[in-house]
């Protein structure tokens, strides 16, 4: 095997195996946190109690808890040491570029963390007396305007969690409109490019998913829109940029025929980091859409959330929009106003993930109108540079013109047997994140790649060479890119035993 | 693998096997390979009913999902319960672990189904080979 | 434009490989009369030193230094330092989904942690990777009875979270899945068995309780269980104050245990991010919603994890996954995972204690003033209590915070048969002083000339 294949564990490393950005390294081996507890640790000690104690048991009878949850039982240091540990296991963006398609793996600034955790924010609770929120209610406010303006609509709502909540909520909004106009109608169209969150969310509105086929480009196929969208249609659920990073050139067609036969159109902005400042929804017929804050708006993704999901409509279905609304008072005073008689009702407890419009903000802030408009170009400009530089080795199954994400598929690589998901682990030990695998659906063996903003020329040059490596492994050595990756912590691990024999939780040996 | 001549088969690669009024209803071996490794088989009760052409049942693997679809219509008298914790015998031998036994409410769909040859003709024409 | 790694000559540079003479040349793909040609209208660009000064404006308009006895859903306990050490580390930070399991044995491990120590303390076999929140848990939950139960039908109590019973309702409405609420006890606060029992019938899919209830009231679970479960309806239980698991007996009776993590080390920062989780017993695994992560080994044997049983999941099964949800709140799971690491088996226990007995202590405070009565005394509660005055809330409200203190929560938006009732929460961070302060305040409204 070739000096760069390594056993993590144990095998001692060669020192002159450098792969362009990288070289290995050791890694510290570390247990469960629950094998390393020993009764009588402790990494608390609680202020002494003020106030008389309480006999508990006696308080609260048959619901007293006799036997206390084994939890770990550890030092601070050892806390520190095993979370420590455990983090450098883990590729993040801080360590390189991590271009992970559809999901805009941004630079998340350090200046939003420190702003979230301003006491006067972190501790604001929700049901303080509004006399005590302005504070609060003036950064609802002022991100509202801006996500208003970026998006080009009317009106917006922050509740929603994540993405796929505030596809949730941007539904309700729709039917909602149907609804107030005596039918709620029966469908929702989601294109076969669409991320499968769409249908999911159309069939827990109540909605039956009617499937729309791609047309040869990749696009939505104006024709068969126009031949299945009736009276029955409620709505079209559309990633613009699409799921293959193009631009739906045809908006306005597409919005047209909806909007004749009164079907409402809702854009999925997960796309949204190739507009911003360039283009907005608002202005080419979108009547709904959704926003993430974690991939446009810079608030960090969090090993997997969370995620803020914020909803923009037309001024049409603002009556609709989830309560409470943000409303400034006679007196000069933000509120919520719970008076909202043809509501979808709330989709979360409280006002929403508001740490994350706290982030969003200073995000925005910190870029400004030029900047904004700054990113969405060099988001574009890196894809392309991408692209520009991968397409002779790579098959590009769509050559209409990229945006902010280019997809390649694996047709010359799979011809020798290494498929994209081969090549994603393969990318691993050039010292990269893969991208994303095996999506759109529309692509047989796809290779997603969004680069986003965030990265120099110098980090696309090193990825651009890694890839290119790798494409002439998969003519050379095409086995070393079919066990990759070699430099991990742990080699490919098998998923099918973890999904036959679901082992989810840990348990002391001897119990 | 070859396909069983004494079986039949669907254009969404289920096998049966007739015998007197039951029939024993499995996936082909072209179908497990397609799916890799399969992690979980979900099937009906034994009484429910099943339709020619429809859904009785799924097989997953780690990434994707599979509806079964009936060949034939008529009521469960059998499943095989080994599978719940042993999904892997697909794999293994795709013909050996069968799904569920069926009592036929229509011989005549039995006889519309594909016979050995005609399946690997039909997958043949699906692979482009 | 500091966080643009670019110099123009780069991207320059980067232009003339691609073929193009500018950057607005990519998108020549959007239609001209769709083109923004002019600045967005937001704030200019700002220096780092003006956003934390916006901010820090933003905060100090928020008012300081108050006592507060809010809860309600969000609560208010201290924060170990290291807390915010550990998942301001990077490599949590700025790391997504782990779906390329090699390169995210950090994520996945702190998740299946978090996993085992959820159900350490709910009494349950499995528990996912985090929900939103525990309003759309609850919700979430819901649903899963449904699709196990094969039934339609939920019945709730009236005493759980009332923004939670909202969010219920917004989820159910366009799925056909009808709810029943029942009503409370007046003399204890709890659950009324025998307006549950009639509720249930064999569509009901599953009873949902909170406990310790809005009220602060721990709830018969044993009781409702027997009472579900006879009519075979699934007990959910939704718990919305977690650090209660340290003394209160975990719901083992429970199918399903929607739980509320804020408590375990997460600002309550005006109301999220926080983190739901859903626990379940282990034959209902693959109707549970959310990500998990499951124990496995590599090509070497070694010990790995990975996110499994995905097939559940929207992004394989689509229109027919058990859930739309796709993210999970992964960073606040660790940030609970780290709380209760430092807690630890006696900690959490000790500071459980704390918490039952400052809420005693206020309760009794409180309730010994003239024209101020407790509710549910005989019943066992946690660190909430509910008292009546004779004073208007809003009156007293504004007297309190004439003091600095912010005093319970109005109920009568909600429970107007209360009357002038509000709800008040008790947690380790309140001083004998705030409480004797508190107190002294509702005392002082004779002598203001009421």
């Amino acid at each position: 095997m070739a000096t760069e294949t390594l056993n993590p564990v144990g095998a001692p490393t060669p020192r002159n195996t450098t792969l362009g950005k990288v070289r290995t390294h050791p890694t510290q081996n570390e247990g469960l946190i629950f094998e390393k507890s020993s009764p009588g640790k402790r990494a608390v000690r609680l202020a002494p109690l003020d106030v008389p104690e309480v006999e508990a048991e006696a308080l609260l009878g048959d619901a007293f808890r006799v036997d206390a949850a084994p939890l770990p039982e550890v030092s601070e240091i050892e806390i520190i040491r095993h979370f420590t540990r455990l983090s450098t296991w883990n590729y993040a963006i801080d360590l390189g570029m991590y271009p992970l398609g559809s999901c805009t793996m941004k630079y998340n600034p350090r200046v939003n963390e420190f702003v979230a955790r301003l006491e006067g924010i972190a501790e604001a609770h929700p049901y303080q007396p509004e006399s005590l929120t302005q504070g609060s209610l003036e950064v609802v406010r002022e991100l509202e305007q801006c996500l208003i303006e970026i998006t080009g609509m009317d009106a917006i709502t922050l509740q929603p969690a994540a993405g796929a909540h505030g596809e949730f909520t941007g539904i309700l909004l729709v039917r909602a409109y149907h609804e107030s106009r005596g039918n709620a109608r029966r469908k929702v169209i989601v294109p076969d490019s669409a991320h499968g969150t769409n249908p999911a969310t159309a069939a827990i509105c109540g909605y039956e998913v009617q499937n729309l086929k791609s047309n040869s480009l990749g696009m939505v196929d104006v024709a068969e829109l126009e031949r299945i969208v009736d009276e029955d249609t409620a709505a079209l659920m559309l990633t613009n940029p699409s799921t293959i990073g193009v631009f739906e050139s045809e908006i306005h067609k597409i919005a047209d025929v909806l909007h004749a036969k009164g079907a409402l159109l809702y854009m999925d902005g997960a796309n949204m980091n190739a507009l911003v400042g360039k283009a907005r929804p608002g202005d080419f017929g979108v009547d709904v859409m959704h926003l993430n804050l974690h991939k446009t708006f810079s608030t960090p993704h969090g090993g997997g959330g969370p995620g803020s999901g914020p909803v923009a409509c037309k001024a049409i279905l603002e009556p609709f929009l989830p309560t409470p609304v943000l409303a400034r008072r006679g007196d000069g005073l933000l509120g919520w106003n719970f008076d909202r008689p043809q509501t979808v009702g709330r989709v979360r407890a409280f006002y929403g993930n508001y740490g994350m419009f706290v982030r969003a903000l200073a995000y925005i802030l910190a870029n400004g109108p030029d900047g904004l408009r700054q990113t969405t170009e060099d988001a574009v400009l890196n894809a392309n540079y991408i692209r520009a530089s991968l397409e002779d080795l790579y098959e590009l199954p769509y050559k209409t013109a990229s945006m902010h994400e280019v997809v390649f598929s694996d047709k010359r690589q799979a011809a020798r047997g290494v498929k994209t998901g081969d090549i994603a682990k393969r990318i691993i030990d050039y010292g990269f994140h893969p991208f994303t695998v095996s999506f759109p659906m529309i692509v047989s063996g796809a290779l997603m790649i969004e680069p986003t903003e965030s990265e120099s020329k110098e980090e696309l040059d090193l990825f651009i060479e890694a890839m290119r490596a790798i494409a002439q492994e998969v003519d050379e050595t095409p086995e070393r890119v079919k066990n990759a990756p070699h430099s991990t912590r742990v080699s490919r691990l098998d998923e099918a035993t973890a999904a036959r024999k679901p082992v989810l939780r840990w348990r002391p040996v001897t119990e | 693998m070859a396909c069983p001549a004494h079986l039949r088969y669907t254009q969404e690669h289920e096998w049966i096997a007739l015998e007197g009024k039951i029939g024993t209803v499995g996936i082909t071996d072209y179908a497990q390979s397609t799916l890799g490794d399969i992690v979980f088989v979900d099937l009906p009760k034994v009484g429910d009913p099943v339709t020619a052409n429809q859904t009785f049942g799924s097989v997953e693997s780690v990434k994707a999902v599979s509806d079964l679809y009936s060949p034939v219509s008529g009521t469960v008298t059998e499943i095989n319960a080994e599978l719940a914790t042993t999904p892997d015998k697909v794999n293994e031998d795709a013909y050996a672990a069968w799904m569920i036994k069926v009592e036929l409410a229509d011989q005549a769909q039995y006889d519309g189904l594909l016979s050995a040859a005609d399946y690997e003709a039909f997958i043949a024409e699906e692979t482009g080979k | 434009m500091r966080y643009l790694p670019k110099s123009p000559a780069e991207r320059a540079a980067m232009l003339e490989r691609i073929g193009v003479r500018s950057a607005d040349e990519l998108f020549h793909a959007i239609p001209e009369e769709y083109r923004l040609r002019r600045d967005l209208k937001i704030p200019r660009q700002m220096g780092e030193s003006e956003i934390i000064e916006y901010f820090r404006n933003a905060a100090t308009q928020n008012g300081s230094g108050f006592a507060s006895f809010l809860g309600a859903g969000c609560y208010r306990h201290y924060r170990p330092v290291v807390i915010d050490s550990i998942v301001q580390r990077g490599e949590f930070l700025t790391s997504y989904t782990p779906y390329q399991a090699e390169i995210t044995q950090g994520t996945l491990q702190a998740i299946f942690e978090f996993q085992t120590m959820i159900c350490e303390l709910t009494g349950m076999d499995v528990a996912n990777a985090s929900m939103y929140d525990g309003s759309t848990g609850a919700a979430e939950a819901v649903m899963m009875a449904s699709r196990i139960t094969g039934r339609s039908h939920s019945v709730v109590a009236s005493t759980v979270h009332p923004e939670y019973r909202e969010v219920m309702a917004t989820y159910a409405q366009h799925q056909g899945l009808p709810s029943l609420t029942v009503g409370y006890e007046a003399e204890t606060g709890r659950i009324r068995l025998d307006l549950l029992e009639a509720a249930i019938t064999d569509e009901t899919a599953c009873v949902l309780v909170q406990s310790p209830n809005f009220f602060g009231v721990v709830e018969d679970i044993p009781a409702i269980a027997e009472i579900a479960h006879a009519k075979g309806a699934l007990l959910i239980v939704s718990i919305a104050e977690a650090v209660s698991l340290g003394v209160v007996r975990p719901p083992v009776e429970a199918d399903i245990v929607s739980l509320e993590a804020q408590s375990f080390g997460v600002a309550i920062s005006y109301g999220g991010p926080f983190c739901g989780v859903i626990a379940t017993k282990e034959k209902f695994i693959r109707q549970m919603p959310g990500r998990l992560a499951g124990q496995t080994h590599d090509a070497d044997g070694n010990r790995g994890f990975v996110l499994t049983l995905a097939t559940r999941e929207q992004h394989i099964r689509r229109e027919k996954a058990t859930s739309n949800i796709c993210t999970n709140q992964a960073l606040v799971a660790l940030m609970a995972t780290v709380y209760l690491t430092v807690y630890g088996k006696e900690g959490l226990r000790e500071l459980a204690l704390q918490n039952m007995a400052k809420a005693e202590f206020a309760r009794k405070a409180l309730s010994a003033q003239p024209g101020v009565k407790a509710l549910f005394e005989a019943s066992p509660r946690f660190n909430e209590f509910v008292v009546v005055t004779e004073e208007p809330v809003a009156a007293m409200q504004a007297r309190l915070l004439e003091q600095k203190i912010l005093g319970g929560v109005d109920l009568s938006k909600w429970y107007p048969e209360l009357g002038q009732a509000t709800l008040w929460c008790a947690t380790e961070l309140n001083t004998r002083a705030q409480m004797e302060a508190a107190a002294a305040t509702m005392a002082a409204r004779e002598a203001v000339g009421a």
